[in-house]
């Protein structure tokens, strides 16, 4: 259609230095008739920068408060220079932030952290996810008793569960919010539900087995296997909790009886 | 485009929340933090705006926040990153979405910028300026016409507030957003704070601006306030920073143009350092006043 | 061979889930603060995390510091967070490294 030859260098060249602070102003810009146009540009550049280094701090309030304001801003722009945004979506933006985390050499003092963060990602995906019914417990007492162990369940969309070597869940509730955080073992292996059964979104300790069962579930394996999984991995497990729980926190939807 | 075509929507389409009129009123940016306080008031004259892709998620709190804001009240659509202003294709996913929102929520104005904000897989997250030459503006001409269609409604396009502009640049950008509004039929929001602010920057004056854009197109004005910088040489540079109370010089700008125009609704624009309902409400409603002014000036002439 | 959970096993289960839900629903607030080990935020009345927004706004919010946000990738080291109080099972407390 039109030549799109001529301008498209310019597009080019304001754009890679926008989040490149070592290279120079774009020479294709310029400010009034006798004025420079770093400044002006830099205008641009700050809040391309700032403006991810602050979504991120909205996405991540517990690892914030963590680290302090500093460090977590300075991570995070080395976050957005390795990996800037590709969805427009800003609530969307950071998915590769935990990870970045886990390699961050100034945060090797804190290993949990990476996991803190896997929380909060999971509960804004689960704040955004779609709505829809939680699984009431009329439709388990329906199903024919001879028939549970086929049963077979359709995770609800905002369910998530994040798996920690860490307590990754206690610092994650302890820090999202003003309350002044007491001595925590970081050392206890936690395992995290998130749900969103109404409006609200609710992260959970799951038991021990827990996160194995509902893992196993939400893969589409019946309700005999899973069962069997995680009484197999943790012989403490605690079946009748670990189904009252996936009822109450509202982690699923249907229910189906596949074939005999 | 498409005075048919709309009203051929509004004739055959059920509608899943009450038509309101716009056109006098005076509105404000809607913030989640706020709407306690916003249902506390109850129904209120006026109309909020949001953020297109804030609510692009696929359900939550948001959405149940906008409907219950959007029962009782217009709104306005306005998308931050379609990328009109783009040398790249208009992203096909993103514009589904913007006209599934439209669709849902019924806005009584719908509205972009004049900017682009995606190179290739990149995504800044900022209002960028572009050149204003043939090329560009034959580009922006199809993504406009691309996003009409898609949304099957005219679409207001928005000036922007610059700090700098390009050598390459051939046409003044009044011309440049004239000649868009010619050539797509689309109508045009028009920011007075970013006239003021680039007005500054770029030392020009900010009402011979106003005198050269074509106002019988715009559907919609915004105020907001602005923050101040200076640039290399030690001289003022306003920043667009929507984060406190519309500046005076903004006000008598918008009055001159409410004086000659008419009502135009009229949004407040508050993104940062978001202060409580009642700053946000005050606000909106000596706009309001303004509004009702002139309306009241313009009963008085014809009686 | 795949099912190890008999019938019986499951079905009993299941009925003292429902007892265990039936028994706890309504749940009060005080039994959802204690039965959840973490941590709630509400529908209404939260800022939106994440947001477009279309201002400048953060262009200003570096005015005054010695650098310009965009630039940096020098900082001072704050221990400003709460990272002190978090132990590892070694007896270190995190700490984070100065660059």
């Amino acid at each position: 259609m039109l030549p799109l030859e001529p301008e498209i260098p310019s597009y080019a060249a304001f754009a890679a230095a926008l989040v490149d602070a070592t290279r120079a102003t774009p020479p294709i810009v310029t400010g009034p008739p006798g004025k420079g146009a770093v400044k002006r540009y830099n205008v641009y550049r700050n809040n391309v920068t700032v403006s991810l280094v602050n979504a991120l701090a909205a996405v991540y309030p517990a690892v914030q408060r963590i680290t302090g304001d500093e460090f977590f801003r300075a991570m995070a722009r080395f976050h957005i220079r390795a990996t800037p945004p590709s969805s427009r979506l800003l609530f969307e933006y950071g998915r590769d932030f935990p990870a970045f985390i886990e390699t961050y050499e100034y945060a090797r003092g804190l290993p949990w952290l990476a996991d803190v963060a896997r929380i909060e990602r999971a509960w804004l995906d689960a704040y955004h996810a779609a709505d829809a019914e939680p699984l009431s417990a009329a439709s388990l007492a329906a199903t024919p008793p001879e028939r549970l162990a086929d049963a077979v369940f359709t995770a609800h969309p905002a369910t998530r569960i994040v798996r920690s070597r860490f307590s990754a869940v206690t610092i994650f509730a302890a820090n999202r919010n003003e309350a002044p955080v007491g001595q925590i073992d970081a050392g206890t292996p936690e395992d995290g539900l998130i749900t969103r059964p109404d409006a609200e979104v609710i992260v959970r300790h799951l038991p021990e087995g827990g996160a194995v069962f509902l893992e196993s579930l939400i893969s589409g394996q019946s309700l005999g296997e899973a069962a069997a999984l995680a009484l197999r991995c943790s012989p403490s497990f605690d079946l009748a909790a670990g189904i009252a729980g996936m009822i109450q926190a509202g982690a699923f939807t249907t229910l189906s009886l596949g074939a005999a | 485009m498409s005075a048919a075509v709309l009203s051929g929507l509004h004739a055959t389409e059920a509608h899943r929340f009450p038509v309101f009129r716009v056109r006098d009123l005076a509105g404000s940016s809607f913030k989640h933090e706020h709407l306690p306080a916003i249902l506390d008031d109850g129904r209120q004259r006026g109309f909020f705006e949001v953020h297109a892709e804030n609510y692009m998620g696929a359900g939550g709190p948001p959405h149940r926040a906008l409907e219950a804001v959007r029962r009782d009240h217009p709104i306005s659509l306005h998308g931050v990153c379609m990328s009109i202003g783009g040398p790249e294709p208009l992203d096909r996913t993103h514009l589904a979405r913007f006209r599934a929102l439209v669709e849902r929520y019924e806005p009584a104005l719908v509205s972009e910028h004049l900017a682009w904000s995606t190179h290739q897989t990149t995504y800044f997250n900022d209002l960028l300026p572009l050149p204003y030459t043939d090329a560009t503006l034959g580009r922006v001409c199809d993504h406009v016409n691309q996003v009409q269609d898609a949304i099957r409604r005219p679409l207001l396009l928005e000036n922007p507030s610059t700090y700098l502009s390009f050598s390459e640049s051939t046409m003044a950008e009044t011309e440049f957003i004239r000649r868009i509004a010619e050539h797509t039929g689309c109508g045009l929001l028009l920011d007075i704070n970013n006239v003021f602010v680039s007005a500054t920057n770029h030392r020009f004056s900010a009402l011979e601006y106003l005198s050269n854009f074509p106002l019988d197109r715009v559907g919609e004005i915004h105020l907001a306030g602005h923050a101040e910088q200076t640039d290399d040489e030690g001289d003022l540079l306003l920043i667009d920073s929507h984060d406190g109370p519309v500046a005076d010089p903004v006000w008598k700008l918008y009055e001159l143009i409410i004086a000659r125009s008419g009502p135009i609704p009229t949004l407040i624009e508050w993104d940062s350092n978001i202060p409580g309902w009642p700053v946000l409400r005050a606000e909106a409603a000596a706009a309001q006043a303004i509004l009702d002014r002139y309306k009241r000036d313009a009963r008085d002439a014809a009686a | 061979m795949k099912t190890i959970v008999s019938s019986l096993i499951l079905a009993s289960a299941v009925t003292t889930a429902l007892a265990t839900v039936a028994a706890a629903n309504p749940l009060t607030k005080a039994e959802a603060d204690a039965a959840v080990a973490a941590h709630k935020e509400k529908c209404f009345g939260v800022a939106l995390k994440g947001q477009n927004d279309c201002a400048a706004g953060p262009g200003t919010t570096c005015q005054g510091t010695s650098t310009v946000d965009f630039q940096g990738n020098a900082w001072k080291f704050v221990q400003g967070g709460t990272c002190t109080s978090i132990q590892l099972p070694n007896g270190k407390t995190g700490s984070l490294k100065p660059v």
